[in-house]
């Protein structure tokens, strides 16, 4: 107990209450994170979690309660960057336009003076080199060439590095949420190392694994309050769950495993010239599996545009899309939610060229129930909701158009667990009635829940798993095996 | 605070404001002799400019980068070609203005060629090509002054219930935009692509067909301008156009259309071309000259787009 009470207090918020006009975004929230310790914070989309984040880092002020770092009250963010706490953003916030190391001097002020480029590619290249053993980013190229995967192992390392000092607190919202399966396996190693040489963080995850793994303590969130705070010894997945006020279901395998023959709705010759071909029937729930960036976002990208016309408006969408990558292709900004909703079913809403209000309106408020969109209106504008209500929305966009193939490319970063199931459901019962649903996914439980998975390695489809084949260990063996075995 | 919303929600409130604010002064100035003829002028030529305005302002939704400077050309082309079609004949009047907007389609498919095919910026493309369309005007018109028909020159200059033919007309094309704007869904589509233009294409927007078909409107709305502006002057003159290249992208922007895109605003664009026809009345009352009254012009519209700027970070 005396043990606990020494330990240096790294960042205190105590009390915290936020209003966002009428919603209340933080209800009296308590977070400690003491030195030499991996927080882990989990709860809804919307419980609060960004927006205690924001406090810690400065960019929100608590309208009540108090903020401390090192026991001095403090305010503001560059009185947060001070005391030694570095975040990286759910949103990634980097400059696309600036190479890495440009990007490396926006974030460590003190690289200047003559020759800061150098200075600031070794910082970069040793930090991820101590992270990501055995990346392959070239850290001369600008931001924009990289893949989301590869720019948030840039940010991640950018906020490990530390050029006097170490960071203190680093606070990681959704950091995996582009990684596959072994750079997560990565980072989580080195989140623990950075922890026992005396450093904390603050870990944002939906994948309880990755949080039960690595945390030494977890916190609860729900609607703004922390409902639990306890050590993460004292918690398995089960409980975790219920803590975050979600009843667990048991997941169904009402996978069908028989393969389906006939004319496919969709297909794709095999990509690069080698590999296998695609094909997906009606009423399949299709998976690609693969680490990430190997050409799955590619092939989907390929699969929509070339069954689109960018000239003629289509009478009937036969095929919808729904991104991964909200900030960079899904969401318009100046939009409502309503609007960003109902922009891929006009067609339906609307009688000779001219769209219906109340048709519209009825739409938004079905699927607000549907999906349970947390807004007072869906009036409001899109950028009001947390990023996990926003992916909502672009699910909801695609499933409410009429078209009977829907592409996902890695649609679910950053939603939590409860929608999580309820989406799996609508796919269920959407495929059921019908609808082919090919799926990129980075995160093996969603692989699973697929009737048949190709797997992607370099740009081509190198095997093809249906029904009980669909194991982890098949899909990395898939995604290593000619690399592996040479 | 609810009126500061409304401010801040509606930014066509502001050219309106300021449209009577200078209103007022320009009659009091004249101790209230000119309020009707003076807001009869105004009417007048805040018509063209509203016309030539819209199809800028769907063009400059469509978002970063996108202008159509061939504005003044197709202007000066249209009212050229048509009047000489027309040949002071009153019976040829619907074939002049079918003539002037196959004009404007042509010039529209043009510069859509030119940005699409030759991917060549619009700013650049709009601009070689009214360099050809001007040059066809010079080439077709040869300094001769062609009278409009009768019927059409007195249209274009009488009015009805004391508001002018031509701002009747403007307020028509306004009405259609404003409904294409707000209640079509091509104006969705403009919006959408106008905030984020891959977004559109994954959301199953055409997004080329619609780009071609905004260039093609901005074209045919200059086209009918310049043959309405024509007939309203007596004839067609080659500079007939120039002076609403700046105007047409000043009314968009006064008008509290956003310049980086997505946004649009039709009200806006009728307060914002009656505060440019008055603020120029107003300098020529107090006896300014015409480098000051420029000068002053362009002073305005810097001063707008820096308020407007303001307003948009206030959100």
């Amino acid at each position: 107990m005396t043990q606990i009470l020494k330990r240096e207090e790294v960042v205190a918020a105590r009390g915290v209450r936020i209003t966002f006009g009428a919603v209340k975004a933080l209800d009296g929230a308590d977070l400690v994170i003491h030195a030499g310790e991996c927080v882990g914070l989990v709860g809804h989309n919307g419980a609060g979690k960004s927006t205690i984040v924001n406090v810690i880092n400065g960019g929100l002020t608590p309208h009540e309660g108090s903020l401390t770092y090192g026991g001095r009250d403090e305010r503001g963010i560059s009185a947060a960057r001070a005391n030694g706490v570095r975040c990286v953003f759910q949103e990634l916030s980097l400059c696309p336009n600036l190479t890495v190391n440009e990007n490396a001097r926006i974030m460590h002020a003190d690289l200047k003076g003559w020759n800061w480029r150098s200075r600031a590619l070794s910082l970069v290249k040793t930090q991820l080199q101590e992270i990501f053993p055995g990346h392959a980013i070239d850290c001369d190229s600008t931001i924009d060439d990289l893949s989301i995967a590869e720019r948030q192992m840039v940010e991640i390392a950018i906020s490990f590095a530390g050029t006097d000092k170490k960071p203190k607190l680093v606070i990681l919202d959704e950091p995996t949420s582009s990684l596959d399966a072994g750079l997560a396996a990565q980072l989580m190693a080195y989140i623990r190392k950075f922890v026992t040489e005396g450093g904390s963080v603050l870990l944002i995850s939906h994948i309880l694994g990755e949080i039960l793994s690595t945390s030494s303590r977890i916190v609860v969130m729900k609607d703004g309050r922390v409902v639990a705070d306890r050590a993460a010894g004292d918690f398995n997945t089960h409980s975790l769950v219920e803590a975050m006020g979600n009843v667990v279901r048991e997941q169904e395998f009402s996978r069908k495993t028989t393969r389906k023959t006939g004319t496919p709705a969709l297909s794709m010759p095999p990509r690069r010239g080698h590999g296998l071909a695609f094909e997906a029937h009606r009423g399949e729930l299709i998976g690609l599996a693969g680490l990430g960036g190997h050409g799955q976002t590619e092939a989907l990208l390929d699969l929509y545009l070339g069954r689109n016309s960018n000239w003629w408006p289509t009478a009937a969408k036969e095929i919808a899309f729904v991104a991964g990558d909200r900030s960079l292709n899904g969401t318009f900004p100046l939009w409502s939610i309503l609007k960003n909703l109902s922009i891929a079913s006009l067609g339906q809403l609307s009688s000779r060229k001219m769209i219906d209000d109340g048709r519209e309106q009825a739409l938004g408020e079905s699927w607000k129930k549907r999906i349970e969109i947390r807004t007072p209106d869906m009036g409001n504008r899109i950028l009001s909701l947390s990023g996990g209500n926003q992916q909502k929305v672009l699910f909801a966009r695609a499933l409410a158009t009429t078209a009977s193939i829907v592409l996902m490319d890695d649609p679910m970063r950053g939603v939590d667990i409860g929608t999580k199931q309820e989406v799996y459901e609508i796919l269920r019962s959407e495929a059921a009635s019908g609808r082919t649903f090919i799926w990129y996914s980075t995160e093996m439980d969603e692989i699973r829940l697929c009737d048949r998975v190709y797997v992607f390695r370099e740009g081509a489809i190198v095997a093809e798993l249906v029904g009980e084949d669909i194991t982890e260990k098949n899909v990395l063996a898939a995604s290593f095996s000619e690399g592996a075995a040479a | 605070m609810n009126l500061r919303r409304q401010f801040v929600e509606k930014p066509w409130i502001w050219s309106f404001a300021a449209t009577i604010i200078v209103w007022i002064t320009t009659v009091l100035f004249t101790g209230g002799a000119s309020s009707f003829g003076l807001s009869q002028a105004a009417l007048t030529f805040a018509a063209f400019s509203v016309i030539v305005g819209i199809g800028q302002m769907f063009v400059i939704t469509l978002g970063p980068g996108n202008i159509d400077l061939s504005v003044p050309a197709t202007m000066t082309l249209s009212g050229t070609l048509a009047l000489k079609l027309m040949d002071v004949q009153d019976g040829m009047i619907l074939v002049g203005l079918l003539a002037s907007i196959a004009i404007g389609l042509i010039i529209g498919i043009g510069n859509y060629i030119l940005i699409k095919l030759l991917r060549i910026p619009p700013i650049i493309a709009t601009l070689s090509m009214s360099f050809i369309v001007q040059s066809v005007a010079i080439w077709s018109n040869r300094g001769l002054r062609i009278k409009p028909p009768e019927t059409l020159a007195e249209f274009a200059t009488s009015g009805l219930f004391g508001i002018p033919n031509v701002a009747l007309v403007a307020l028509v094309l306004s009405g259609l935009a404003w409904l294409m704007l707000e209640k079509s869904i091509y104006g969705r589509w403009i919006s959408a692509i106008g905030q984020s233009t891959f977004a559109a294409r994954m959301a199953g927007i055409p997004v080329d067909g619609t780009r071609l078909v905004t260039y093609m409107l901005c074209a045919v709305l200059a086209s009918v301008c310049g043959y309405l502006l024509a007939s309203f002057s007596g004839g067609a003159a080659l500079n007939m156009g120039s002076e609403y290249l700046l105007m047409s992208i000043a009314v968009v922007v006064i008008g509290g259309t956003a310049v980086a895109g997505g946004n649009s605003n039709i009200p806006g664009i009728w307060g914002a071309s009656l505060f440019m026809f008055l603020v120029v009345s107003m300098l020529n009352t107090y006896g300014f000259g015409a480098g000051f009254r420029l000068i002053l012009t362009g002073l305005i519209i810097i001063a707008v787009i820096l308020l407007a700027g303001g307003r948009q970070s206030l959100r």
